[in-house]
């Protein structure tokens, strides 16, 4: 968000202005900065080596491993999907397409558990498909797939969320002008659309990335959570709080938080860049 | 954050069809179907299945209901608080220049990216009675941790950006010149905010508040750490639709979880309405 | 989308299992408060193994509340073999076709290596007194334990408190309903495995009295010794046996039957029974149960068949639908 200040209006420094400036600092200190800070301060109670020891685990290192690979299937799978929804959405007008729109954004409201839910109903051996899958020997819930398809349900608006006002502000008519000179369909999409909206795209990229790692109830419903196979790093954070290894617990709490700054870090820059690209 | 709405409002002007609409159109509607439609209604399949007095006694079950009305006041509590807190945030971070306003303009974000079981696990541990927060908070008398004030506490952490980021783009958008109109005739601030400021940037809070309240009905992740989980005191919906998984009551599990589904739907139209309100309510005041 | 995605991650999946194809792997499915148990157990038979046959094995653990575990396979969680805590959840299996009817005719003592019985855990100096079954019903203590529906630890939990009930009201069943439900009523919190309630008494230090196994209450007074936990052994308890057992299909499609049974079989020798008890388990081998007999207090126990008839008789009686279960767990 562009911090460009407008032109003075009284009352905007002076006293009543401290006291806001310094409530406002002083709530998100308590409230939001303590509770990153305090992750840390566990992790590292017991010193350096135990926090090594913790993270060397092979039970944490597969979970972060396997973290990863989530995340690196579906980030590209929701950033295909969101350009192709903000593109039919913002560049062409058909009926419906407010429904569209809310359908999108469906999974925002939706409690993660209800996704995960959903999936079992569906994949889960009982479930309606679960007989076709038995016969073709297909795994879907306690196994990787389920994982990827109920954090694809989760993470699937953060994409297009992000492209899509962007895409609509800039309306048609640089894409229009590239028809007229005979441009395909890729070209334009390459040549015109992408770098208007590439900035926009990687700050969603970088939402979904934080979500897709930090997915906690859906997975939880269809994990199994298998030490070393299905057991996702949010999972392992749990799991391991319920060993009575509290250390542990926080010392693989920490490898999500450095995730979630680093995300933000890169988020505050790419907005930057966003707003200077408008 | 942005957020998304159709611009209904405004004239056809594509005179020329773009290439890629079959496509695109048809990728969104597919991946849309299979990902978020199709599981959705094999939820509404399995609750169709359950007949409507089974599903009724389900649902209105003591103990559902505790759940219920738990998850409701602690959400309309994390919201009251988010409102004002998100409401001085926005007005802080868009009104004032001051030390530090970058870093704390990204640690608004922190709830969106942080994965909620680590913010559950953090708060737990600053609230209770060896953390931080624990002791100062017991000294006066007041138990944060497995309580609903817990509850209220992990849903408000998760929920505050969405009002945050809701209210600051329009506050940034803002015309100044009609709160200098009536500076020069000689309003107090208190007054230019609350008739002049306020009824400009209200949709959008609205609509932020709904969202934070949508996604607090369904927060899980930083709860079960946080609440203690006490049926009747501080079980959360969300949780007990999971534990009815567990106990292999499927038909218990869908019950709930449809519940929080028709929710989770009326607010996301309530927050959509909302939206489209704020954006003519923007377009208007330009 | 879904069918390129799933391809793919079939695809992914597969190349995340191909290093474990050339190696022998196994997954165990087991209760919840067996963590440390096993934690203990398998580098052990790694090395077994990889002795006797010159191969190495992996294996991957999952834990949780056994109904819910057992749910978990009927929902196609692969796994190989199952160390549950309580028969019922095998016979889920045995009904939904993963294994076959005679499974406790596979292993010795009826598959159980191990067994134990509930206990309780009390608070440092035993500040409410409480010494047996009766004083669970108190109206002053508040009892944790874990939900019977999900958790087969409650389940003997609930067994052991009607065994008692009957005894003290001369077989009448009514009244050691009435008994057992005003336990019942002490409980805040039900959580869906024995870990969730050993971390709701310990860490979150909720109730008076933790009732589970005695393996836990030993484990959790050694890991919370600064707290002073203490262990109280009822009058009398229930025999709870540890069934173990290889499920058939699964382990036929990944072909693992062999190192399946091996596992459960290895279960019995003197090395692993001195690792089980070692965690304060009763053991089925003699000589071993000797050694660690000072850990375990002299209790009298009951067992399921004397008291209820067996199994089935239970399933009928207590855990059906609208059976006693019901009305001492009611609205919960």
């Amino acid at each position: 968000m562009s911090t460009a200040t407008l032109p003075h209006l009284p009352g905007q420094s002076g006293k009543g202005a401290r006291i806001l400036i310094g409530l406002a600092v002083g709530l998100t200190l308590v409230f939001i900065a303590a509770p990153l800070a305090f992750i840390f301060v566990r992790a590292f109670a017991q010193g350096w080596q135990v926090y090594a020891a913790n993270i060397l685990h092979p039970a944490t290192v597969h979970a972060i491993w396997l973290t990863t690979l989530v995340a690196i299937i579906v980030v590209p799978v929701n950033v295909a999907f969101g350009i192709a929804a903000a593109w039919a959405v913002a560049k062409h007008r058909f009926p419906g397409r407010g429904i569209l729109v809310t359908l999108i954004e469906i999974p925002f409201s939706i409690s993660p558990i209800i996704a995960g839910i959903c999936y079992l109903l569906l994949y889960g051996r009982q479930g309606i498909l679960g007989p076709w899958l038995q016969a073709n020997d297909i795994q879907v819930v306690f196994a990787l797939p389920g994982i990827v398809l109920v954090t694809m349900f989760v993470t699937a608006p953060f994409v297009a969320r992000e492209v899509l006002p962007l895409m609509q502000a800039q309306g048609t008519e640089q894409e229009q002008a590239a028809v007229t000179l005979g441009a395909n369909g890729w070209q334009i999409f390459t040549r015109v659309t992408l770098p208007n909206i590439k900035w926009a795209l990687l700050y969603g990229a970088v939402l979904c990335t934080a979500r897709a790692v930090g997915e906690f109830g859906g997975v939880s419903v269809v994990s199994g959570n298998i030490r070393g196979q299905t057991n996702t790093l949010p999972l392992h954070v749990e799991l391991l709080f319920n060993d009575l290894n509290a250390v542990g617990a926080f010392a693989a709490a920490s490898t999500l938080t450095l995730i979630a700054v680093v995300a933000l870090v890169v988020k505050t820059i790419l907005e930057g860049r966003k707003d200077a690209g408008h | 954050m942005t957020t998304i709405t159709t611009n209904t409002g405004a004239p056809f002007r594509a005179k020329r069809v773009l290439p890629g609409f079959t496509l695109s159109l048809g990728t969104t509607l597919l991946y849309m179907t299979f990902i978020v439609l199709i599981p959705v209604i094999a939820l509404i399949l399995k609750g169709a299945e359950i007949g409507p007095d089974r599903f009724w006694r389900i649902i209105s079950s003591p103990r559902a209901v505790a759940a219920f009305q738990i998850t409701l006041t602690a959400a309309l509590m994390a919201t009251v608080f988010n409102a004002v807190y998100g409401l001085l945030m926005a007005w802080v971070l868009v009104r004032y220049e001051f030390r530090g306003k970058r870093i704390v303009d990204a640690l608004m974000d922190v709830p969106f990216a942080l994965p909620t079981a680590v913010a559950g696990l953090s708060l737990t541990a600053l609230f209770s009675a060896n953390g931080w927060f624990g002791p100062v908070l017991e000294a006066m008398g007041v138990q944060v941790v497995y309580t609903i004030w817990g509850i209220a506490l992990a849903m408000a952490f998760t929920s505050v950006p969405f009002v945050v980021r809701t209210v600051q783009p329009v506050l940034e958008d803002m015309d100044p010149a009609l709160e200098q109109a009536a500076l020069t005739l000689g309003a107090r601030p208190w007054t230019i905010f609350t008739r002049v400021v306020f009824p400009a940037i209200l949709p959008a809070w609205l609509a932020g508040c709904t969202t934070a309240f949508a996604r607090s009905l369904g927060e899980f992740g930083a709860i079960v750490f946080i609440a203690g989980n006490l049926p009747f005191r501080t079980e959360i919906a969300a949780l007990l639709a999971y534990i009815r998984l567990e106990e292999f009551d499927y038909n218990g599990a869908a019950a709930i979880a449809l519940v929080l589904l028709a929710f989770a739907l009326v607010l996301l139209v309530v927050s959509n309405l909302l939206q489209v309100w704020a954006s003519r309510y923007r377009e208007a005041s330009r | 989308m879904t069918f390129p995605a799933l391809r793919i991650s079939a695809v992914v999946l597969a190349l995340g299992a191909a290093p474990a194809t050339a190696q022998d792997a196994l997954l165990n499915t087991s209760y919840d408060i067996a963590r440390e148990v096993f934690e203990a157990l398998n580098p052990q038979f790694q090395a077994h193994w990889q002795e006797t046959t010159g191969r190495t094995v992996t294996i991957d653990q999952s834990h949780g509340g056994t109904s819910r575990q057992a749910r978990a396979i009927l929902e196609g969680l692969p796994a190989d073999v199952v160390t549950f805590n309580q028969e019922t959840d095998i016979e889920v299996l045995v009904e939904g076709g993963l294994l076959g009817a005679d499974w406790r005719d596979a292993l010795p003592n009826g598959a159980s290596p191990w067994y134990s019985l509930p206990a309780f855990l009390v608070r440092d100096g035993n500040p409410k007194n409480i010494q047996d079954w009766s004083d669970l019903a108190r109206d002053d203590v508040e009892v944790i334990f874990p939900n019977p529906r999900t958790s087969g630890n409650a389940r003997y939990t609930y067994l052991a408190a009607f065994a008692y009930g009957l005894e003290q009201n001369d077989g009448d069943e009514d009244a050691a309903e009435a008994f057992v439900k005003a336990i019942f009523d002490n409980v805040p919190v039900f959580d869906t495995g024995g870990r969730g309630a050993t971390q709701t008494f310990a860490e979150r230090n909720i109730g008076d009295v933790l009732v589970t196994f005695e393996a836990e209450t030993g484990g959790i007074a050694a890991a919370y010794a600064d707290a002073g936990l203490e262990r109280v052994t009822p009058s009398v308890s229930l025999f709870a046996a540890f069934p173990v057992a290889v499920v058939t299909e699964v382990a036929e499609r990944n072909g693992t039957v062999d190192l399946a049974t091996a596992y459960l079989e290895w279960l019995y020798t003197p090395e692993a029974q001195r690792i089980v008890a070692q965690n304060f388990y009763r053991v089925a081998n003699d000589d071993v149960a000797a050694e660690f007999a000072d850990q375990l207090p002299e209790v009298r126990l009951v067992t399921v068949d004397e008291v209820f008839g067996g199994w089935d008789a239970i399933q009928e009686n207590h855990f059906a639908e609208g059976a006693r279960l019901d009305n001492v767990f009611v609205n919960q």
